[in-house]
């Protein structure tokens, strides 16, 4: 496997170049709170960012993401977007079960990146292909828009 | 319930100092008839001053992981932040009292724990209470507590509950302890944060798919794709050749290929030619199903209901209504796929998994290894999505049977693929009901005939000697022949009628297997009684609120969430063509719950815009998560009425993934607005009632705007159709 930089540290491993991110990111990194949801694409829950952009690694060759820097949910804390986000997550009490929340999150940050004010027809473009059986949707919208209206602490 | 403190409360020294109080509880006979009394929930107070409590019911979203810590801190006066969660082992000591085994579902946890994790936490607080007064010559009453920290206010003398962890070990059980007030709830009925948010928000929330274990493999894993085939023959030679590859496993249903990561294992499965014997349902489809429904519902079937004389009223009905209503097979699609680590050695057995019911996975597991269950342990987690899926033990029994091939741990995750074509599915029901109206519109007779699977009876049947040990009430209607589940929602209509009979038809689908979905009987029956109401209002020319309003005069709580709904909603103010509102009430899991959905029909897309909850759900524990728990069962409500459906053919699920399976996303997602009616009620249940309240307001909604009534879900394939 190629050099991979994951939440800024270099990481290297023997895999193909055509396994999927998402694995190498959970069975040979042991990094587990990027979540399998459907191998397809469909579901969000693998959603990391790869150059700043979320991106499905379930469907990613890791060889794609060999050399770019990777976040993944345990480091999107540490970018003003993610710090804004999940903070807005706990604030609302977003999550239910939880375990499509690190795809969810990584979507919402990466929208709060580059959209200070995002709208109703945003937030759908950005988070419609993140699946939530336990319907979080509501919460989702609102902690998204309070996130954007917010501004970290200074210093923190 | 009658609680004797002095039988359901023990207490001792923890090991490693501090005090241990066990609660035991249980319908007192039922305890007595299994023979023992074994503690429930365990309340460890450390020399530090933390409080761990053990929950016996899984954190699986609906938020009971901090609603149990709440009724314990309330009375144990400690703050919610100092209580650490631990999940339960498997053992007799974590029986929900509710269900007379160790199970999380049903919307049973708060309706169960309400008295006796209260009880618990004040009885401990009492003992440490006599401690501090003990070491200060004071009597008790001369007492303060506040966040953990007992005061004698006369003194100025304050000890903490870490200091009197020790003795309060040997001061005795009080005879009897007083509850709060609710006047004096400082937790209770807050909106108290959630426990499980920050690790859910940070990504180091583990669940049971989340399992590293030093030397662990990995396994992809394939059962036959028509329901009760075998495995014949497998060529493994090109998957042996792959790298990381290092095992295949023959199960007689399934074939597994262990590797050392996930998608090599799946490389693996994919190279595997693999020969299936398809057994007797290599046939099978929906229409099969049906057929059989059609005819096994001619027949009568058992009494669950009966009250007046039905036929009478059908014979001198002045208008009979009719109908025929079907609910299609659903599927769960837990977010967090199923999955199953499993460590099998010559002497114990390891299980790392989340489930809603550990002590039958330690049972499948002691069965599959032919250990003593004492030698089984099962790691339970948080569990992403349980939805009833994780009440059953399937996966967990395949896994152990690979894992007993394989000398390490070994982690087992299906494919969503594998998950949507080998799920539990919500059964199939065939409805017939009618009801005879008198001049004036109103119905004097009322007949429903439910015919479909008894999942109870399945589950008793699995373990007969079980079955008498729990005493469980519900199982034992049920082999009266009435499965009280089946018929939930139908035999407790919030309505008065004259006459009423209800029966049941116990049919069982061939090979498919058949299980629990967010309030199985409930989300079927009340889509049928609701749309069926609506139809009874249609035939009077009334309207379905007034309608329903006249018959629940001796149902005041109905009629307050009912009313509540429809005023929030704006009920009877005009909508522009294509739209319409649906309106639905129903008393379930033992709260009122009444819905105003409204709807956009262009063609056969169906789109929710607007759903308006009112809620009476009797004392609520924290508001917050009430609220959530509505928002979370409209959702999974609206993706069901409106797409959920799993089809047969050739004894296969035709649906794979989220791609086949249309589920709702956050671009279809309604605006929703919850409102709670304030109560002193005995709490009730909120896990389920969101999800069948919301199926048929859509449904009437759609006839509101179409005039088309559905009688067959899903809307979307009974409205293309």
């Amino acid at each position: 496997m190629p050099i991979l930089n994951v939440n800024g540290t270099p990481r290297d491993g023997d895999v193909p170049d055509d396994m999927p991110l998402l694995w190498v990111i959970r069975d040979v990194l042991q990094m587990t709170g990027t979540k399998f949801g459907c191998g397809i694409g469909a579901c969000g829950a693998c959603t990391v960012h790869l150059d700043g952009k979320p991106i499905r690694s379930c469907v990613t060759p890791v060889a794609v993401a060999a050399g770019k820097p990777i976040t993944t949910i345990e480091a999107v804390g540490n970018t003003p977007a993610g710090r804004k986000v999940q903070d807005a997550w706990l604030d609302l009490d977003v999550v239910q079960c939880g375990y499509c929340q690190s795809g969810q999150i990584m979507s919402a940050a990466a929208l709060v990146a580059s959209n200070p004010n995002p709208t109703d027809t945003d937030i759908d473009n950005a988070m419609a292909g993140n699946i939530c059986r336990c319907g979080t949707y509501t919460r989702i919208r609102a902690a998204i828009k309070q996130a954007a209206q917010s501004t970290v602490a200074q210093g923190a | 319930m009658v609680w004797s403190r002095r039988e359901f409360i023990v207490a001792g020294a923890a090991a490693g100092g501090g005090l241990l109080l066990s609660c035991r509880l249980g319908r007192q006979a039922e305890a007595v008839a299994a023979g023992t009394f074994a503690p429930n929930a365990w309340i460890r107070i450390s020399r530090e001053g933390t409080v761990t409590m053990v929950v016996s019911q899984v954190e699986m979203g609906q938020g009971t992981y901090t609603a149990m810590p709440m009724l314990l801190a309330e009375e144990l006066d400690v703050d919610l932040e100092q209580v650490t969660v631990e999940a339960a082992p498997p053992g007799a000591a974590y029986f929900n009292p509710a269900t007379g085994f160790q199970a999380t579902g049903g919307s049973t946890s708060v309706r169960a724990l309400w008295m006796p994790l209260r009880y618990a936490g004040a009885t401990a607080r009492a003992m440490l209470v006599a401690a501090a007064a003990k070491e200060w010559g004071i009597d008790a009453s001369s007492c303060r507590v506040e966040r953990g920290t007992v005061y004698c206010d006369a003194s100025g003398r304050m000890l903490s509950y870490g200091q009197l962890a020790d003795n309060a070990a040997t001061m005795p059980v009080p005879e009897k302890v007083a509850l709060k007030d609710s006047k004096a709830w400082t937790l209770i009925g807050t909106s108290a944060k959630r426990l499980d948010s920050p690790g859910k928000v940070n990504g180091s929330a583990k669940f049971g798919i989340d399992t590293v274990l030093p030397g662990m493999c990995f396994a992809a894993v394939a059962a036959s794709p028509v329901f009760g085939g075998t495995l014949a023959s497998v060529d493994d030679r090109k998957a042996m050749a792959l790298k990381g590859v290092t095992q295949v496993v023959h199960l007689d249903n399934a074939v597994a290929v262990i590797a050392n990561n996930t998608w090599t294992a799946r490389q693996g499965l994919a190279a595997l030619e693999i020969q299936w014997n398809n057994g007797a349902q290599a046939n099978l489809g929906t229409a099969d199903v049906v057929k059989q429904l059609e005819a096994e519902s001619a027949r009568p079937g058992k009494v669950a209901r009966k009250q007046g004389d039905v036929g009478a009223a059908m014979a001198r009905a002045a208008t009979r209504v009719e109908a025929i209503y079907e609910a299609p097979f659903l599927a769960h699609l837990t977010m967090e796929p199923i999955n199953c680590t499993v460590h099998v050695r010559p002497d114990g057995c390891d299980v790392w998994v989340g489930t809603q019911v550990v002590g039958r996975a330690q049972a499948a597991a002691a069965k599959v290894t032919g250990l003593s269950k004492d030698k089984v342990v099962v790691h339970n987690h948080l569990i992403g999505g349980g939805f009833g899926r994780r009440l059953e033990v399937d996966y967990v029994t395949q896994a152990v049977a690979i894992a007993k091939h394989v000398d390490a741990p070994v982690k087992v995750t299906w494919s969503r693929e594998e998950d949507v074509q080998h799920d539990i599915y919500r059964p199939y029901y065939y409805d017939r009901i009618s009801a005879a109206l008198d001049t004036s519109g109103k119905p004097v007779g009322w007949s429903h005939r439910i015919a479909g699977p008894s999942i109870l009876n399945r589950w008793a049947e699995k373990s007969p000697s079980g079955l008498k040990a729990a005493g469980l009430s519900r199982l034992i209607t049920t082999i009266r022949g009435v499965d009280l589940d089946a018929v939930d929602g139908a035999i407790n209509v919030p309505y008065d009628f004259p006459s009423m009979l209800v029966e049941y038809v116990r049919v069982e689908p061939p090979g498919i297997p058949t299980g629990w979905w967010r309030g199985v009987g409930a989300t079927h029956n009340v889509f049928v009684v609701e749309s069926f109401l609506d139809e009874l209002a249609a035939a009077a020319g009334q309207d379905p609120l007034a309608y329903r309003r006249a018959l629940l005069k001796n149902a005041p709580r109905a009629a307050a969430v009912l009313d509540l709904a429809a005023s929030k909603a704006g009920w009877g103010e005009p909508m522009p063509p294509g739209r319409g509102r649906g309106i639905s009430v129903q008393h379930v899991f033992g709260s009122y719950v009444a819905q105003v959905a409204e709807v956009e029909v262009s063609g056969s897309n169906v789109r929710v815009t607007r759903v308006v909850a009112a809620v009476d759900c009797g004392i609520q524990v924290n508001p917050d998560i009430i609220v959530a728990q509505m928002q979370s069962g409209i959702i999974f409500g609206v993706s069901g009425a409106l797409y959920g459906e799993v089809t047969l053919k050739d004894g296969r699920v035709q649906q794979s993934n989220f791609s086949d399976y249309r589920v709702l996303r956050i671009n279809e997602s309604p605006v929703i607005e919850v409102h709670l009616v304030p109560s002193t009620e005995y709490p009730g249940g909120m896990g389920e009632p969101g999800t069948s309240a919301v199926m048929p307001a859509i449904a009437n909604a759609v006839y509101a705007a179409t005039g088309k009534r559905v009688r067959k879900l899903p809307i979307s394939t009974a409205l293309a159709g």
